[in-house]
Order: structure tokens, then sequence, then C-alpha cells
């Protein structure tokens, strides 16, 4: 597993004194789908959100798509236009419309022409299945709606990794599907994703491998099935049990 | 009660023309230091904010500078102050290009930039962080991020008390009559000392400014309502 895309080695984070993670030790190989579960505050975010470098490590390595981010002098932007990421929160722009949301990076950043951009645009938005929706603004979309653009415009990076924090943890139950399955339309392409999530339906399904994280530590790494099946850990049972109950 | 009113000044001798070329010069001064003070409270405001700490530091300095000190004291440092420390040929070029004219525009200028500045911190600070993580996300650099999506959003928010500011900085144009910028007061002035009639000559001065600031405050208001974001409660109109 020499080419892992990304790869986490004794990876170490504190917020002043408290540590937030602590010896992670994983691999993501290119096409493979991880998900990550644990309570909250164990350090699920923070895990994914050192990925593209919005949170920096103190301790270890993190080598994504072959190129080690702790070294100095390395271009955060660069890495960040291969690793798209989407929030629990959709954070679109609420000053543009979906169209302008989803061609601002290609146009300022890859420096396609508008014409280009806009067609790659309308492409994504009827990936996600909301081709009639581009000239509107956030505001006056659904949260599964928005959350569809929100992956939309990740994707119009052209990015080799897929981030998902929590997204589908701010939707109206009714909505989530419509993001699970856009999520799983991404997987079966072959995207290398990690997803924090809670959905254990979509973990069991598209999910490669499923990582427990408790207290800032990986505690369980194991199959959908044998995870669900039989989790090693009394923390691991305990959660499962407590988020499978409902 | 002896005094007499003769409002007929206002019109009679050369008044009028006065008056006119006083609004005139107001909005001069006030439409080149509206610039001035939008673009360095843009800037100063955003720097304040910015994850790295040295630029947020400059960006608190220049406010905290000009800010504290009274504009008054701004308008003789620009006008006595700076001129001789210039080369003796620079000096002489600008007292006859106007150096009041253009001293007092700066003066106001960079201490509005300073109030301005606040406005705009708090508009940036009012976007929730993820907005910044996210256009961050994509790629774009952090002065991308600030040039492209914060300040536009933080811009659109601060409409109302940036229209304060506004009207502030165009009745603190008058400031500049204490160093002979014939603006509008300079002018009802020398139409008092003329006539001697003092509360003709202020009651136009003062229902001119009323009239520039409902205006100005009116365009202000189409700005908002033409640039709001669509989602966030409605405005009047
Ligand atoms: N910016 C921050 N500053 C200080 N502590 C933080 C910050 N972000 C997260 N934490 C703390 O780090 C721990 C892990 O947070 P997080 O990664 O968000 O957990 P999760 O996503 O699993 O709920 C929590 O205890 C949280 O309070
Ligand atoms: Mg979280």
């Amino acid at each position: 597993m020499a080419d892992a895309a990304i790869r986490f080695r004794d990876v170490n984070k504190w917020f002043g004194k408290h540590q937030v993670l602590a010896d992670i030790n994983l691999a993501v190989s290119p096409g493979e789908v991880m998900v990550v579960c644990g309570p909250s505050g164990s350090g699920k975010s923070t895990l994914i959100r050192c990925v593209n470098g919005l949170e920096a490590i103190q301790g270890g390595d993190l080598v994504v798509l072959g190129e080690s981010i702790v070294r100095s002098g390395v271009s955060m932007s660069a890495l960040r236009t291969r690793v798209g990421m989407v929030f629990q929160s959709f954070n679109l722009f609420p000053h543009m419309t979906v169209l302008e949301n989803i061609m601002l990076a290609p146009v300022r950043v890859r420096g396609l022409s508008a014409t280009e951009a806009e067609k790659t645009a309308r492409t994504l938005l009827a990936r996600v299945r909301i081709p009639d929706k581009a000239e509107n603004y956030p505001a006056n979309l659904s949260g599964g709606q928005q959350q569809r653009v929100a992956i939309a415009r990740a994707l119009a990076m052209q990015p080799k990794i897929m981030l998902f924090d929590e997204p589908t943890s701010a939707l109206d139950p009714e909505m989530i599907n419509e993001v699970l399955d856009v999520m799983t339309d991404l997987a079966k392409e072959g995207m290398t994703m990690m997803v924090v999530t809670h959905e254990m339906g979509f973990a069991r399904r598209v999910a490669h491998r499923v990582v427990f994280m408790d207290a800032g530590r990986v505690v369980e790494e194991a199959t959908p099935d044998a995870f669900f099946a039989a989790p090693k850990s009394e923390r691991a049972k305990d959660f499962l049990s407590k988020i499978l109950s409902h | 009660m002896n005094y007499q009113f003769k409002w007929s000044v206002l019109w009679s001798g050369q008044s009028g023309s006065w008056l006119l070329q006083g609004v005139i010069t107001t909005l001069e001064i006030s439409a080149l230091a509206w610039v001035l003070a939008a673009a360095l409270g843009i800037v100063s405001g955003a720097l304040r904010t910015v994850p790295f700490r040295p630029l947020r530091a400059v960006g608190t300095f220049y406010v905290e500078f000009f800010r504290n000190v009274p504009l008054l004291v701004w308008m003789f440092f620009w006008y006595f102050g700076v001129p001789p420390l210039l080369p003796r040929a620079a000096q002489d070029w600008i007292f006859n290009h106007g150096a009041e004219f253009w001293a007092g525009m700066f003066a106001l200028g960079v201490y509005h930039g300073a109030r301005m500045s606040e406005v705009i911190r708090a508009g940036i600070l009012a976007i929730p962080r993820t907005q910044f993580e996210a256009a961050v996300a994509m790629g774009l650099t952090t002065f991308q991020a600030y040039r492209l999506v914060i300040v536009p959003i933080a811009l659109r928010l601060i409409v109302p008390p940036a229209t304060n500011e506004s009207l502030n900085l165009l009745k603190n144009s008058s400031v500049a009559l204490t160093i002979s910028v014939a603006e509008l007061t300079f002018q009802t002035r020398q139409i008092e000392t003329y006539t001697a009639k003092a509360v003709e000559a202020l009651t136009a001065g003062t229902l001119i400014y009323l009239i520039l600031c409902v205006g100005i405050a009116a365009v202000m208001a189409r700005v908002e309502r033409r640039f709001a974001i669509p989602g966030l409660i409605a405005r009047g109109g």
C-alpha cells in the first residue's frame, strides 16, 4: 500500500492542552470509501479537516496524493483543488446563484472560461439531479438541494478525493436519501471518499471500511460487515446500540 | 424681538452662487473622501479578521491611530504639518492647486476610513467562519476568498451602518472650513458676514445639509434593496 491516497502516520493534534487526535495511523486507498463514526467530540471532524489542511497537525506525518502536507512550503490551495470538501452546513455562498457557486473556483482557480465552466456546472447539476435550479439562489432551495449543489460545487474542481463531514446531519429526514444517493453514485464511480456520518445504512452498503473513533483515537477499523456484526470494543458496541436503536 | 428677517439675502447679490459653489465643494470633497474611506475601511477591516497576526496588527494600528485623534487635528496635520515635509517644488505645486482641499480630503477620508473599518469588520464577523473555510477548501487563496466571497457578503450586510457613516462623513466635511476649504458651511458664514443675516444664512445651510443627507439615505436604501442577499429578512420596499 505504498501509494495510498491518504496516509496518516502517528498523527497527533492538540487544541491548546487538549489532545484531539492521538497516534492516528490510517491509510485510504485510491477508490476506497472510508466511513468515520464515533461519539460527538471524538475528533472525526478534526481528522478529515487535517486532510485538506483546514487543521494543522502537530506530530507525525500526513501524506495526501503522494505529497506530505506537513512539509513547509507546501501549497495548501494547490492541495485543496484536488481534495473536495462537503460540510454539514452546506456553506453555499448566499449572494451567488447556484451556477455562480459552482463556477467560482473553476474560473478563478483553474482559469477556465465562463462558457466552459458553465457547461461543466450544468452537467454536474444534472448529475446531482437538480438541472433546473441553476439560476436560483441558495435560499430558495431545500436543504437537500443545497447539499447536492455543494457536492456539485466540490466536484467542479475534478478532485481526486472527497471529504464529507456529516453531510446529512442538518437535513430533514425525507431529504437524507437524495443526498446519500448522490454520494453512492460517486462511490460507484470510484471516487476516493472519507465520510463522517452516522448513517449506518450508507456505511453498510457503500463503505469499504468503517473506522470508529473515541476520544481522539481510532478504536476500531474494520469492514462494514465485521464492524456491524461483531464490534470488538465495548465503546463501539455501546455506540452502535445507541445509534441503531432509533 | 427686533430682528428683521430678510430672506432675499439668500438670492440677491452673490449669495446664490456662493451657496452653489459651497454645495459643489462639499459634494466633491465628501465624494473623494468617501472613496478613500471605503477603500481604507475595506482593506483594514478585512485585515483585522485574517488568520495571520501581523496583518491583523497593521489593521488595528491604523484604526486605533486614526479614529482616536479628533478630525480637526487631522485637518491641521495634513494642511500645516505635512506640506513643510515635502520638497520645495512640491510645496509650491500643492499650494497652487488647492492644498486646503486635498489636505481636507485626506483628513476626512483617513479619519472616516478608520470608522468605516469597524463597520466592515463587524460585517465580516457576522459571517459564519465556515463560509471562509468553504471558500478556501475549493482552492481559493485567502486573498481570493476575501475578495470574492467574504467582502462581497459583508458589504451587503453593512449597508445601514455604512449609510450612517457616510452621512457623518458628509456632515464632518464642514470641519474643513477651519483650513479655509470653501465648502457649504464656509459659504453660509461668508453670506452671514456680508449681510449680517445669520439666521437666514444658517437656515439655508441647514436645509441644504438636510436635503443632501436625505437624498443619500434614499440612494443607499435603493442600493440595499438592489443587493440584498436572497433569504435574509427582507427590508422595506
Ligand atoms: N477550534 C477548536 N478549538 C478548540 N477545541 C476544538 C476546536 N475544534 C474542535 N475542538 C475540540 O476537539 C474535540 C474534537 O472535535 P471534533 O473533531 O469536532 O469532534 P467530532 O467531529 O467527532 O464531534 C472536541 O473536544 C472539540 O471540543
Ligand atoms: Mg464533527
